[in-house]
C-alpha cells in the first residue's frame, strides 16, 4: 500500500490559541471588574459598565470567547494528528476562526449597550444567534469533512467527544433563541413563564455540559496522554464513560428549578439523573488522573501535567458537587446563594482554565517547533492560577452558606433576624477576598502572555506540518445499478445529522407555534396582561439585567413567605416574554415587591433608582440615574404589542394603535404620585415606566384567591 | 406545560441519534480493539512509517 503524504494546518491552531489567550484575558478582566463593582458600587460610573449589563459580557466573554476558542484549537490540532488527515478545507477553517472572533465582537458591542434576550448565557441577541447557527454549522462540515477523509478507520474517543458536541450544541442553541422579532435587533421569547424557565435551564446546564465539558473532555483524552506520552489508564473506561456521560446529561436541567413553580415530576426527573450523572463523570475524572498511575514523580517536574491535575482534580470536584447541589433539600439552602458563584467558578477557573493553559503550553511550542521559553513562569503561573482559585472559592462557599443561613434566621419571637441589607453588607469583605483571587488568577494569566510571546519569538511557525500516513481504504466497492440510499447508509454519520436535521426542522415548525401559543391561557383569572407603560418598563429591567441579582420566584419556605409574600405560582407568569426569575439573590425577591409589606411609595423607587445608598444605607446597587434623564422610546410600543399578542397575549385587536395613549395617560399619574412627594420629572421618562412595572409585580394574585390549576 | 413535550421530545431524538450513532460504532467494529488505540494516538508527532491499519478482518484490501 502506497503511503501518503500530507500537511497538517497549524495557521488556524495558532489563530484559535491567539484568540483564545486574548479573549481569555478580556473575559477575566470583566469579571474582575464585575466583581469588584459589588465591593465598591462607585465603579457603576457609566450605563455601559453597569454590572447588569457587564456581567453578561463576563459570562459570555469566558464561555463562548475564552473557553470556545480553546476548544476550537485542541480540535484543529488533535483531529488532524487523530485523523491523519489535514483539515477538509482551509477556507472553512478561515471562514470559521474569523466569523467566530466577529461574533465575539458584536457580542461585546451590543450587551454594554443593553442588547439583549434577558436569559442568561443566551443573552446574544437574535442576529446574532442566526450568525451563531451558521459559523457552528461551518466547523461542524469542516469537522465531518476531515472525519470523512480520514486515514486512520478508528476513531479515537476524543473525537466522538467532538462529534456529540456539535450535534448537541446546535439543537440546543436552536431551542433557545426561539425568539419573535418585533425589531431589527430585539425580540421576545417564544416562551413564557414557567416554559421559558425550563427551556432556558434545559438550554443552560446542557451548555455547561456540552460547551465547557464534553469537548475538552475530549481534550483531556488526547492532551493529557500527550503530555504524559502515556495511554490513557482505560480505554474501555473512556468509552464506557463517554456513552453514559451523553446519555444523561440532557435530562438534568431542572434541578436549576427546584422548589419553583416547575411541576414536582419534573424536578424529580431533573435530581435523579443529577444523581446518576456522578457515576460517569467520576468515571472520566479516575480515568484522567491514573493515566498518571506509576509517573507520578513526573507531576513534580513537568508544570504542564500540574496544570492538568488540577484541571482533572476541579473537574472531580465540581461534578460531585453537582449532583449533590441537585437534591432538594441541599438546593434548598444553596439556591441564589453565592455557593453557585464558587461551585461554577472552580469548574470554570479550575477545569476548562487550568486545562486550557496546559494545553496552550504543550503546544504553542510545539507549532513554532521550539521548546517552552522559560519553566520556571509557567511555574509561576500554575502557583498564581492554584492560589486564585482557593482564594475566590473559599470565601464564596462561606459566604454562600452565611448568607443562607442568615435569610432563614428567625428570632426566639418568631420573627426574622435580619433584614435583607445587613445580608448584603456582611457579604461585602467576601467579594473583596474573591477579587483578590480573581486577581491573582488573571496576574497568572499576564505571565503566560509573557511566556508564549517569548517562545513566539524564538520559534518559527511550522504553518504546514508535514506527515505520513496510509490511505484508509473503503470497505465497500460501489457497484453498478445499486439503490441510491445504499451511499447514505454507507455514510452513518451524514446520516445521523441528516435525519437530526429534517425531524427537529419539522418538529420546530409544527410543535412551537402550535403547542406554545395555544398555552398560554392563563390558569389565574385574576392574572392580567401588563399595561403599555409597565411593558416598556418590563423591557428596562431585562436591559439593565436586574435579574442577574433579583429573583422573582418565592419559594414554598416560610423563611421566604415571610420576607416576601406568598409563594410564586406558574399561573403568574404566563404573560412573561422572557421569564425573569433570576439565579442569584444579590439582592432581595422582587416578584411582590408592588404588594403587601414590602410596597413602596413611587417616590421611594425613584429616589432608590437615583442613588440606591441614600435609600438603603450600605447598599451594593449602581444608580441607575440615567434614567431619570433618558427619554423612553415609545415608538415601538405598536411593534411590541402586536408581537406579544402573536405569542398569545390577550391584547385586543388593534391594541397597538391605542397603546400609546394608554401608555402617557399611566405615566402622567406616576408624574403626579412624584410631584406629590416633591419630585419633579416629566412623564416621558425611562424611570417612570420602570416605576410602573415594578409596582404592579405580584400585584394581580392578591385581587383574588383563585386557586391555581397548574400546580 | 407543553415545553416539556418539546424538551422531551427533542431530548429522546439527540438520545435517539446518540444510540444510532453508538450502535453503528459498535457494528463498525470501533471497539473490537480496546487497547491499541490509547497506545496508537501517543505516536503521531513525527513522521512514522507505514504500519498496518486496524485490526478489524473486514477490511478488504483491494486496490484498483
Amino acid at each position: 500500500m502506497q503511503v501518503e503524504k500530507f500537511y497538517y494546518d497549524n495557521r488556524t491552531v495558532k489563530n484559535f490559541a491567539y484568540a483564545t489567550m486574548i479573549w481569555g484575558g478580556v473575559g477575566m478582566l470583566v469579571g474582575l471588574w464585575a466583581a469588584l463593582e459589588l465591593v465598591f458600587p462607585q465603579l457603576n460610573f457609566i450605563q455601559y459598565a453597569g454590572f447588569g449589563r457587564i456581567r453578561p459580557l463576563h459570562t459570555n466573554a469566558v464561555i463562548f470567547a475564552f473557553v470556545g476558542n480553546g476548544i476550537f484549537m485542541g480540535v484543529y490540532y488533535s483531529l488532524q494528528r487523530l485523523c491523519k488527515a489535514r483539515m477538509y478545507s482551509d477556507k472553512l477553517s478561515k471562514i470559521h476562526f474569523w466569523g467566530w472572533q466577529l461574533i465575539i465582537v458584536a457580542a461585546a458591542i451590543t450587551l454594554p449597550l443593553g442588547l439583549t434576550q434577558g436569559a442568561e448565557y443566551a443573552e446574544l441577541i437574535w442576529p446574532i444567534d442566526i450568525a451563531i447557527t451558521i459559523i457552528w454549522v461551518v466547523f461542524g462540515w469542516n469537522m465531518f469533512g476531515t472525519i470523512i477523509q480520514r486515514r486512520e478507520k478508528h476513531l479515537y474517543v476524543a473525537i466522538w467527544f467532538y462529534i456529540a458536541t456539535f450535534v448537541t450544541v446546535a439543537v440546543l442553541h436552536i431551542v433557545r433563541s426561539g425568539q419573535l422579532p418585533y425589531s431589527w435587533l430585539e425580540s421576545y421569547s417564544w416562551y413564557s413563564g414557567v416554559q421559558d424557565a425550563l427551556v432556558q435551564w434545559w438550554y443552560g446546564h446542557n451548555a455547561v455540559a456540552f460547551f465547557l465539558t464534553t469537548p475538552y473532555l475530549g481534550l483531556m483524552y488526547y492532551f493529557l496522554p500527550k503530555a504524559a506520552n502515556r495511554p490513557v489508564y482505560s480505554y474501555k473506561l473512556s468509552i464506557i464513560h463517554f456513552w453514559s456521560l451523553i446519555f444523561l446529561y440532557i435530562w438534568a436541567g431542572p434541578h436549576h428549578l427546584l422548589y419553583t413553580a416547575l411541576p414536582n415530576w419534573a424536578q424529580s426527573l431533573g435530581i435523579v439523573f443529577s444523581v446518576m450523572l456522578i457515576f460517569p463523570s467520576w468515571g472520566g475524572m479516575i480515568n484522567g488522573l491514573l493515566t498518571l498511575r506509576g509517573a507520578w514523580d513526573r507531576v513534580r517536574d513537568d508544570v504542564i501535567l500540574k496544570f492538568m491535575v488540577v484541571a482533572v482534580t476541579a473537574y472531580g470536584m465540581a461534578t460531585f458537587e453537582g449532583p449533590m447541589l441537585s437534591l432538594k433539600s441541599v438546593s434548598a439552602i444553596s439556591h441564589y446563594t453565592d455557593w453557585i458563584i464558587a461551585h461554577v467558578h472552580v469548574g470554570a477557573l479550575g477545569w476548562n482554565g487550568m486545562l486550557t493553559f496546559g494545553v496552550l503550553y504543550w503546544l504553542m511550542p510545539r507549532i513554532f517547533n521550539t521548546t517552552l521559553y522559560s519553566k520556571k513562569l509557567a511555574s509561576y503561573h500554575f502557583w498564581l492560577a492554584t492560589l486564585g482559585i482557593l482564594f475566590y472559592a473559599i470565601p464564596m462557599y462561606w459566604a454562600g452558606i452565611q448568607q443562607s443561613l442568615m435569610w432563614k434566621q428567625f428570632t426566639e419571637a418568631g420573627q426574622l433576624k435580619y433584614t435583607f441589607l445587613e445580608t448584603v453588607t456582611y457579604m461585602k469583605p467576601f467579594y473583596a477576598m474573591r477579587s483578590l483571587g480573581g486577581t491573582l488568577y488573571l496576574a497568572g494569566v499576564f505571565f503566560m502572555f509573557y511566556n508564549i510571546y517569548k517562545t513566539v519569538k524564538q520559534g518559527k511557525l511550522v504553518a504546514n506540518e508535514e506527515a505520513e500516513a496510509a490511505p484508509f481504504v473503503k470497505e465497500y466497492a460501489k457497484h453498478k445499478g445499486e439503490h441510491w440510499h445504499r451511499v447514505i447508509e454507507r455514510r452513518p454519520i451524514q446520516m445521523m445529522l441528516l435525519s437530526l436535521f429534517v425531524i427537529l426542522i419539522g418538529g420546530l415548525i409544527e410543535m412551537v407555534p402550535t403547542f406554545l401559543i395555544k398555552s398560554n391561557v392563563p390558569t389565574i383569572s385574576s392574572v392580567k396582561p401588563y399595561t403599555p407603560l409597565e411593558l416598556q418598563g418590563r423591557d428596562i429591567y431585562v436591559r439593565e439585567g436586574c435579574y442577574l441579582c433579583h429573583s422573582q420566584m418565592i419559594r414554598p419556605f416560610r423563611s421566604e413567605t415571610e420576607r416576601y409574600g406568598e409563594y410564586s405560582k406558574a399561573g403568574e407568569f404566563v404573560y412573561d416574554h422572557p421569564f425573569q426569575w433570576g439565579s442569584k439573590r444579590t439582592g432581595p425577591d422582587l416578584a411582590r415587591e408592588g404588594t403587601g409589606n414590602l410596597k413602596k411609595s413611587d417616590g421611594w423607587h425613584f429616589r432608590h433608582f437615583r442613588e440606591p445608598s441614600s435609600m438603603s444605607e450600605g447598599s451594593v446597587m449602581p444608580s441607575y440615574a440615567f434614567l431619570i434623564t433618558q427619554n423612553l422610546d415609545t415608538s415601538n410600543t405598536g411593534a411590541k404589542i402586536r408581537a406579544m399578542r402573536t405569542l398569545g397575549v390577550p391584547y385586543a385587536k388593534g391594541y397597538d394603535q391605542q397603546a400609546n395613549q394608554d401608555l402617557m395617560a399611566q405615566a402622567n399619574s406616576v408624574r403626579i404620585n412624584l410631584k406629590i412627594e416633591g419630585i419633579e420629572v416629566p412623564a416621558n421618562r425611562e424611570v417612570i415606566a420602570l416605576i410602573a412595572y415594578i409596582q404592579r409585580m405580584g400585584k394581580d394574585i392578591t385581587k383574588s384567591e383563585t386557586p391555581t390549576s397548574n400546580r | 406545560m407543553s415545553a416539556l413535550f418539546i424538551l422531551v421530545g427533542i431530548s429522546i431524538m439527540i438520545a435517539g441519534s446518540f444510540l444510532a450513532a453508538f450502535l453503528w460504532s459498535v457494528k463498525n467494529g470501533q471497539y473490537d480493539d480496546d487497547y491499541t488505540p490509547s497506545v496508537r494516538m501517543l505516536f503521531d508527532d513525527n513522521k512514522i512509517p507505514e504500519k498496518p491499519s486496524t485490526s478489524s478482518k473486514k477490511i478488504t484490501q483491494t486496490k484498483k
